[in-house]
């Protein structure tokens, strides 16, 4: 094909998908579906792989079909699902506009040693040790962390200051929404890896995607033996490099008529942009591919793709115990563990799957997942962690298990969440109100959706919290609401492996409905 | 501007309130407010809870007698906790729908729903039923849960709570209705009357660590009071209140109060429940506050079974 009109359908395509990514972590009413949340996610490749290896389930194939798709066509994941290389086109776009030389590209060299040796590094060091490069390189993540950390808040400003002028006329469709915030720290990695794309996309093209991305060097191994390719009709280019320099990939050698195949995302701009309609799309000619057919590089894709296919094996036999923080000894609360969010099952196995995209973060009605900061220790920086100081987990909710895409968080039905103790409270007397000011308060006991919290007699007319471990499934409604400061009375401990909470048992009143009017 | 007018004329009444008090004593304070009425309390027993205060309402004198023609009226449910309604956490959603409605009938040009939930707001305004009863029937339904929708008040003569933050729609109504739900309170013993306006306050925490009964009674100083109090005792939650476990929670009692005095509306409530009314200790506190009657033998109530 050489129309105009694979290029039109890139841009329209890749436009839809990523404004469908920036609407579903950037949905504060929660108006999107999960279903529909879930479809989207499906096709992202990390992600989905990590969900495949965890859960050996073909359903969660998504990423088999991306290395179909790649090898039929190419990088075409690149440039029409890729999240952050789609946001990074319209960057590139932009940083035209400012100064018409960031768009004229040109052939340059492959950085072969630096994207191989990233995508070795992070293929070794996921398999060996585990997850935390993917989570640091996974665009997909990469791009989620963009929108929940960046774009987000700035939506929500937006929606304050709407619901600020609609309020004014007494409209309240439009409600206004706290802007609570991380802890700066973890907008450190956000921060570096918004600037490198930025800059690389703004005055480079797709040069991030084909010098550090390591799933755009994977997909760009599998092209080189894809189907369907860019290629050039000999007899009718005139060598005028219009192509070359429209490639934001610096992969068109048009001296040589050669196209750099594994650094080709698909975009289709430089057939738009020969006069001669010399560049098609099309089935790969069986003499150019005996050509260019290289028998080490191939060894190393199959090598490749067995490593990844080895993954989870290699990576369950790696039981790497996760750091807690050290047990304090004053009133101050002792946690002794993280709370991870249910559906988790553990610690371990969540810290191990989860790429810290944070849609879970983003989607959580109650905001009360927050990224880590060393909570699950060094490695584990920005996977999300409940913080009861800021919230508590909604009883009847189950949101960040449905829409994980990593299944580091699995899908729990309402009723098996209810009962999925993923901490357990404890409560420190010498804080509380009750006790220290002699006054009735209850704050705690109130919030319980399980009365793990319940009120016992004390001195005179008080009744102090008194709790039961055995039904409590760690909520942290009981922490969010206890009033003391700066040490909570009450607060939740984080169960390195999740349990099971006893069923709250519950008799029917001896008061029965009156007949009479008792004054 | 409106409000700022508003919230100046606040203050002008609440410094006017202190003055009051300082001169006269609370009494005086509290015989000069609310509407007269045949009745200083109606119970209604045995019926749904739209069709108890239709009866309820016209034994007072309609709702003619509460809101006049183009005020604009807040109806203050209980919407705590994301439960159904059969579980008696929050107002039944027939009793706000049917409440608006007469405000309507009674020429109200706006009414007003809201309260600062406890569990997810959204959610709770969805489950609860109530946000889609206040709709259909006209009313406004106010989100609560942000701090920039409270506005901060003074209440002369509090002891433990002078100030507190109130939302903005108690500040721009002229008739405040309140209708909270009769439940059990695992510390208070009680929820009712007074301490449905822990629901219009933004910072609990402060009334949870200072004295918790003292401030419920001072909430009441402040000087936008109630015309009238609905007390929902149709399905109640006798045990693990506020928020309630299970229906093993809840008893049919098919009652409402309604009444213009709010401590004598919590004192009945307390016997519905079979609770001493001394021994929620906000109730004799608010009493000897002068803020309301509990002694109802002296008070004109009117009873009406279905």
């Amino acid at each position: 094909m050489t129309s105009s009109f694979l290029r039109k359908f890139r841009i329209v395509f890749s436009a839809v998908v990523l404004i469908c990514f920036v609407l579903v972590f950037i949905d504060f009413r929660s108006l999107i579906p999960v279903k529909y949340i879930n479809y989207l996610l499906y096709l992202q490749f990390v992600p989905s792989a990590i969900k495949y290896f965890n859960l050996k389930t073909v359903a969660a194939a998504g990423f088999l079909v991306v290395l179909l798709l790649t090898l039929l066509s190419g990088r075409t994941y690149c440039s029409f699902l890729c999240p952050l290389g789609i946001g990074q086109d319209l960057n590139s776009r932009i940083g035209g506009k400012i100064r018409k030389k960031f768009r004229r590209f040109g052939f340059k060299k492959p950085h072969t040693i630096i994207r191989y040796s990233l995508l070795a590094i992070t293929l070794g060091v996921t398999i060996v040790w585990g997850i935390y490069l993917l989570t640091l390189l996974d665009p997909y993540s990469i791009f989620g962390r963009f929108v929940t950390f960046f774009i987000k808040p700035v939506i929500l400003l937006l929606n304050n200051f709407l619901a600020h002028i609609f309020g004014k006329f007494d409209i309240y469709s439009i409600s206004h929404i706290d802007i609570k915030g991380f802890s700066l720290i973890t907008y450190s990695i956000p921060v570096v890896f918004l600037l490198l794309t930025a800059i690389l996309s703004l005055i480079k093209g797709r040069l991030y995607c084909n010098m550090i991305c390591p799933v755009g060097t994977l997909l760009g191994l599998l092209s080189k033996i894809s189907l369907f390719r860019i290629k050039f009709a000999e007899s009718k280019c005139t060598r005028c490099g219009r192509c070359s320099l429209a490639c934001k990939s610096s992969c068109i050698d048009f001296l040589n008529l050669n196209i750099d195949i594994s650094r080709c995302v698909d975009c289709f701009n430089c057939i738009s942009s020969c006069p001669e309609k010399a560049l098609s799309y099309g089935l790969v000619s069986s003499k150019s591919t005996e050509q260019r057919t290289d028998e080490s590089k191939r060894r190393f894709i199959a090598g490749s793709l067995l490593m990844l296919f080895g993954i989870s094996q290699s990576a369950r036999a790696q039981e790497k115990s996760v750091p807690v923080p050290k047990r304090e000894s004053t009133v101050k609360e002792s946690k002794t563990s993280p709370v991870c969010p249910p559906g988790a099952g553990s610690i371990e196995d969540f810290t191990k799957h989860c790429t810290a995209c944070s849609i879970c973060i983003t989607a959580c009605p109650n905001d009360v997942l927050k990224p880590s900061v060393k909570q699950y220790g060094i490695t584990g920086l920005l996977q999300p962690v409940m913080d009861y100081h800021k919230s508590f987990c909604t009883y009847n909710c189950t949101v960040c298990t449905e829409v994980c895409p990593t299944s580091a968080l699995k899908p729990l039905l309402l009723e098996a969440k209810k009962l999925t103790q993923i901490g357990k409270v404890n409560f420190i007397k010498d804080n509380c109100i009750v006790k220290t000011e002699k006054t009735a308060c209850g704050a705690c006991s109130e919030a319980c959706p399980t009365k793990a919290v319940y009120m016992i007699p004390y001195e005179g007319n008080l009744v102090i919290p008194e709790t039961n471990q055995e039904i409590c499934i760690g909520c942290g409604h009981c922490e969010y609401a206890c009033p003391t400061t700066p040490y909570k009375a009450i607060y939740v401990d984080g169960n390195p492996i999740h349990q099971a909470a006893k069923k709250p048992e519950n008799k029917e009143s001896e008061i029965t409905t009156p007949v009479e009017f008792p004054f | 501007m409106r409000r700022r007018e508003f919230f100046k004329t606040s203050l002008g009444a609440g410094v006017a309130a202190g003055a009051a008090l300082s001169l006269g004593g609370y009494d005086k304070l509290w015989a000069s407010s609310p509407v007269s009425t045949k009745y200083d309390m109606v119970a209604v027993m045995g019926g749904n809870p739209d069709a108890m205060f239709d009866l309820g309402i016209q034994e007072l004198g309609g709702m003619g007698m509460f809101v006049q023609k183009g005020q604009k009226v807040l109806v203050k449910p209980n919407i705590g906790w994301d439960v159904i309604p059969e579980l008696g956490a929050n107002t039944n959603p027939a009793l706000v729908k049917r409440i608006i409605e007469h405000c309507f009938k009674a020429g109200a040009k706006e009414v007003y729903v809201f309260d600062h939930t406890c569990d997810n707001w959204t959610n709770t305004y969805k489950n609860s039923g109530i946000e889609k009863a206040a709709k259909s029937a006209g009313a406004k339904v106010v989100p609560g849960n942000s701090e920039s929708y409270y506005q901060a008040i003074e209440i002369p003569g509090g002891v433990k709570l002078k100030t507190a933050k109130v939302h903005e729609i108690l500040l721009e109504t002229d008739v405040f209705i309140n209708v909270p739900v009769l439940k059990d309170h695992n510390s208070t013993r009680m929820t009712a009357c007074l301490k449905n306006n822990m629901g219009i306050v933004w910072d609990r925490g402060f009334w949870h660590s200072n004295n918790l009964h003292q401030c419920i009674a001072d909430y009441a100083l402040y000087e936008k009071k109630p015309a009238l109090n609905v007390v929902d005792c149709y399905n109640v939650m006798v045990k693990h209140g506020p928020q309630g476990v299970s229906k093993e929670d809840v008893v049919q009692m098919k009652s409402q109060i309604l009444t213009t005095d709010w401590v004598a509306g919590d004192t009945a409530a307390a016997k519905m429940l079979g609770v001493d009314p001394q021994k929620i200790d906000y109730i004799p506190i608010a009493y000897k506050m002068g803020l309301g009657n509990m002694n109802l033998e002296s008070l004109n109530i009117k009873r009406i079974k279905m």
